[in-house]
């Protein structure tokens, strides 16, 4: 009994002093004094030297967490027991956290620098006043390969995926969107279609993909091709991004047809406390030269058209990354379906990776 | 028998290696200055230097070694008083179905345990943080306590009880003196497997935490999105040194309590 | 039995723990099962849930691989455990099989994807024999093989501290009585460490019923389980109604299993001692 008291004893002193002693590790790492800025935002989707950058500037103390989702961050937030100031959804989400009433109206007049955005990134259909959202970073779904194991070029529409020679050799993306998405654009359906039948005529399409595919996952995708794991990999530009700059056998493609355009923006929850940290966060970040600074960081397309002259030319002049306006028109914006069809998507592609052979 | 155990001893060493092949492998290219772990460059302390230099990495390490230990503490406690009750109840079938109910959230799937805390904590108007956290690593804990303890109290032999309350002990003396030093060992289990199971999880925590507290896990986690960064393998070799010293020290203690144990186990066997 | 013994306040906070973390959440995905997504009453998931090949394909294929990681793990762990009754420091031995555990899942399988990978510790041991790059990961040996090593440890600790507790003077007995090692086996050792056994069983067939983050990182989601379906319903769909359904259902089957591995042994030893 003694020895179980001691022992008790002992983990109390411990827990007491790993207490203070994170305690101090977290006190020296942050501007004391500063009012609270906390910002929601996908895993390393930031250059922390803008972090550090606008907490000199202005005196907050930025607090930074990450998600992995939009799902899960709408999650969160929906739950309550959070006071995110500042969060970054996808397209599709920011309708529907607008209709789930989770948004507060942007104050636009107080985002002076909004005015360097591209008008191309603006009045999209998930938000068509911008009145709840700015647009952070935006790019496409494609097709990265590695040039020791394909010839470079003969990859150019998504029906070239569909080839025997890819055998076993494609890693694909875990989201029923996009997949889906992909298989109805080489039909030449809309991305957004709601029609039962092209449903399941892409599905079907899918299906026959299943001896290609050697798995189907979503952020290791980039680690597997940097190590020449597999052939083939459909993802998003700037995921590609970092792959081609950390394997030069590496190559994006925006293939043909068409494909899908997306956007992360900048939205205010109404769990917000700090409106002025949060509104000063975005202003901070649509300044041309920190939005180029994190564009080359993070290397996602900015949709700050002003801070692409601040950008190495190799970047900006690379049509798969940065393509020209008239590419553009014809990609394709997600919409928000309605929740039925939502599930209809991840019905059928859940279905699909059951039986991916 | 001695070629018995000598062919034992192979075996167990066959497992053992298996058991730390990845974390060998994990602590290997710590030392690598390259970027992946497929090939090892050169020998480097860079990974390490990065590391003590990342602050916050370095919070949320402690702080879930602290979650581990508080969460583990009070599951423990919370556990063997379990365990003493379900060993009192008189009818089998009482047992049964505390022990089903007991088993529930051990074989339930985290996703849906993680969920049904973020509802069940939006319903109490509970605030997102360490604390929220902290009660869902000891609820999630308290099983295997309750299942490391009950086998100690059943082959417990119950008459030593009885003989007890019959010569005067006082409940508190019998719990004391012959349930605890009983149930020791399936205390020091239990706690052990919460703690392997408050570092261990994932799941979970990633449901119900927010405002600004993160576990090693959910931190990893988002780190992964990169690619597995081997300042990650450099803070592996450093948990594994720690937890090392601790089984050292617990192995220090144990096999002094061992000679005493032997006495007291002979009296109960 | 006396009845004396009653179970006194010292307990209140396990009941409360049952009725709040065990019994309340329950009671919460019941209700989301019985539920559509505007809150009406239905038995619509159900419905789809049984009407619909995948969902049972797909608790097929889950009892399958559970079954194979429990077997795989039980032949590995019972000599394990066994032969750490005979050694001297045992408590040393049982840590150092613990102490893997310590060190985070994800971890460890990240230490696995490059151990298993085309370029990995395997391949690279392969080639040394002149054999080609063997493919690993991403299939379904590769992820039996992870979960399996995953579980090891959690099978160990049981067996062992049923092994522990039978006196060895049985064993001892049984031989001198002209046992064979299979008969004293059979007869004596099996018996009396079956309810370690079971609880091993019960501590690792259902969590394997529902592993997710293995079957996305080592199977590259070719491996579906109904822990992935629950993990997407809630997670990516966000139709909690229908991931609580699927719920309901583990729920059910972990009940069936533990009826099979009730406790009926623990019954045996303790006449064995009165």
């Amino acid at each position: 009994m003694k020895r179980l008291m001691i022992a008790v004893g002992a983990i109390l002193l411990a827990c007491l002093t790993l207490w203070g002693a994170s305690l101090k590790l977290t006190e020296s790492s942050v501007a004391s004094g500063g009012k609270r800025l906390i910002i929601y935002n996908w895993g390393d989707y930031i250059d922390p030297a803008l972090i550090k950058k606008f907490e000199k500037k202005t005196g907050y103390q930025v607090i930074y967490q990450t998600f992995d989702s939009n799902e899960a961050m709408y999650t969160k937030i929906n739950q309550g027991g959070t006071a995110y100031d500042l969060t970054i959804p996808s397209d599709y989400m920011v309708t529907k956290m607008r209709r789930g009433k989770l948004l507060r109206p942007l104050a636009l007049q107080r985002i002076p620098n909004r005015k360097y955005l591209g008008h191309d990134f603006l009045h999209k259909s998930f938000d068509v006043k911008n009145a709840y959202s700015l647009p952070y970073f935006w790019g496409t779904l494609g097709i990265v390969y590695n040039d020791r194991l394909v010839k470079p070029g003969s990859i150019k529409t998504w029906d070239d995926l569909w080839q025997r020679r890819f055998r076993h050799n494609i890693l694909l993306v875990d989201s029923a969107r996009d997949m889906i998405g992909m298989s109805l654009a080489s039909m030449h359906y809309s991305m957004n279609t709601t029609n039962a039948l092209q449903l399941h005529l892409a599905k079907a399409k899918l299906d026959q993909l299943g001896p290609n595919i050697k798995a189907i996952i979503s952020d290791e995708l980039k680690m597997y091709m940097i190590q020449n794991e597999a052939a083939v990999g459909v993802t998003w530009s700037g995921e590609a991004a970092e792959m081609l700059s950390n394997n030069r056998h590496l190559h994006y493609v925006l293939p043909k047809p068409y494909s899908n355009l997306w956007f992360d923006n900048f939205v205010i929850p109404k769990t917000a406390k700090n409106l002025a940290g949060a509104y000063a966060f975005i202003n901070f970040m649509l300044n041309p030269k920190n939005a180029a600074q994190n564009a080359a960081y993070v290397g996602y397309a900015s949709p700050v058209q002003a801070a692409w002259q601040h950008l190495p030319q190799a970047v900006r002049r690379d049509r798969s990354f940065y393509p020209t306006q008239k590419m553009v028109k014809k990609l394709m914006v997600f919409k928000d379906l309605p929740p039925k069809m939502v599930q209809k998507y991840n019905d059928l592609f859940l279905e699909f990776k059951m039986y991916a052979r | 028998m001695n070629k018995h155990t000598w062919l034992g001893k192979i075996y167990l060493w066959l497992v053992l290696i298996l058991l730390y092949l990845p974390i060998g492998y994990l602590i290997f290219y710590s030392f690598s200055s390259g970027r992946n772990m497929n090939h090892f460059k050169q020998f480097t302390w860079l990974h390490y230097q990065t590391l003590f230099q990342d602050n916050r990495l370095l919070a949320i390490f402690l702080q879930t070694i602290l979650l581990a230990l508080l969460s583990g503490l009070i599951a423990t406690a919370i556990g063997t008083t379990g365990a003493v009750m379900i060993d009192r109840l008189q009818q089998k079938r009482q047992q049964k179905v505390f022990l089903a109910l007991n088993n529930v959230l051990m074989v339930s799937p985290d996703v849906i345990i993680g969920a049904s805390f973020l509802i069940f904590f939006t319903a109490l108007g509970i605030q997102l943080n360490f604390g929220s956290v902290l009660i869902s690593h000891v609820a999630f804990s308290i099983p295997i306590v309750v299942l490391m303890v009950l086998p100690k109290l059943k082959e417990m032999d119950h008459t030593l009880v009885d003989a007890a309350s019959d010569l005067g002990a006082s409940p508190r003396q019998i719990f004391s003196r012959i349930l605890i030093p009983a149930m020791m060992p399936g205390i020091a289990a239990g706690f052990f497997m919460a703690l392997t199971y408050s570092l261990d999880d994932f799941a979970v925590t990633f449901f119900v935490t927010g405002n600004g507290f993160t576990t090693l896990s959910v931190e990893i986690y988002s780190r992964a999105r990169q690619g597995i960064d081997l300042e990650i393998n450099a803070l592996s070799t450093i948990i594994f040194l720690f937890v090392l010293v601790l089984v050292f020290i617990y192995y220090l203690l144990t096999t002094r309590r061992f000679k005493k144990n032997g006495k007291i186990g002979g009296v109960i066997k | 039995m006396k009845n004396k013994r009653h179970p006194g306040l010292f307990a209140i906070p396990y009941v409360l723990w049952i009725a709040f973390f065990v019994i309340l959440p329950i009671l919460l995905i019941v209700w989301y099962s019985f539920t559509n997504t505007n809150q009406h009453l239905t038995l619509q998931n159900y419905h789809t849930f049984f009407a619909n090949g995948t969902f049972l394909r797909m608790s097929l294929n889950s009892f399958w691989y559970a079954f194979l990681i429990t077997l795989a793990t039980l032949l590995i762990s019972y000599p394990a455990a066994y032969f750490l009754t005979k050694l001297k420091k045992q408590q040393f031995w049982l840590l150092l099989i613990i102490l893997p555990t310590w060190i985070n899942l994800l971890l460890k399988a990240y230490a696995f994807i490059g151990i298993l990978g085309r370029q990995g510790l395997v391949n690279q041991f392969l080639q040394l024999f002149g054999l080609g790059p063997v493919n690993m990961l991403f299939t379904n040996f590769g992820f039996l093989l992870v979960a399996t090593y995953i579980e090891i440890p959690f099978m160990i600790l049981p067996i062992y501290n049923a092994i522990v507790a039978i006196d060895p003077a049985l064993i001892q007995a049984s031989e001198d009585l002209g046992a064979s090692k299979w008969q004293t086996f059979r007869f004596v050792l099996w018996p009396l460490s079956r309810a370690g056994v079971e609880s091993g069983i019960q501590a690792i067939f259902i969590p394997s019923l529902s592993l997710f983050m293995l079957t996305r990182l080592i199977g590259g989601n070719r491996v579906i389980t109904l822990g992935t379906a629950i993990e997407e319903y809630f997670m990516t769909t966000m139709n909690w109604n229908m991931g609580a359904t699927i719920g309901v259902i583990l729920i059910v089957m972990m009940i069936l299993v533990m009826l099979l591995t009730g406790n009926k042994p623990a019954h045996g030893r303790r006449m064995h001692h009165e």
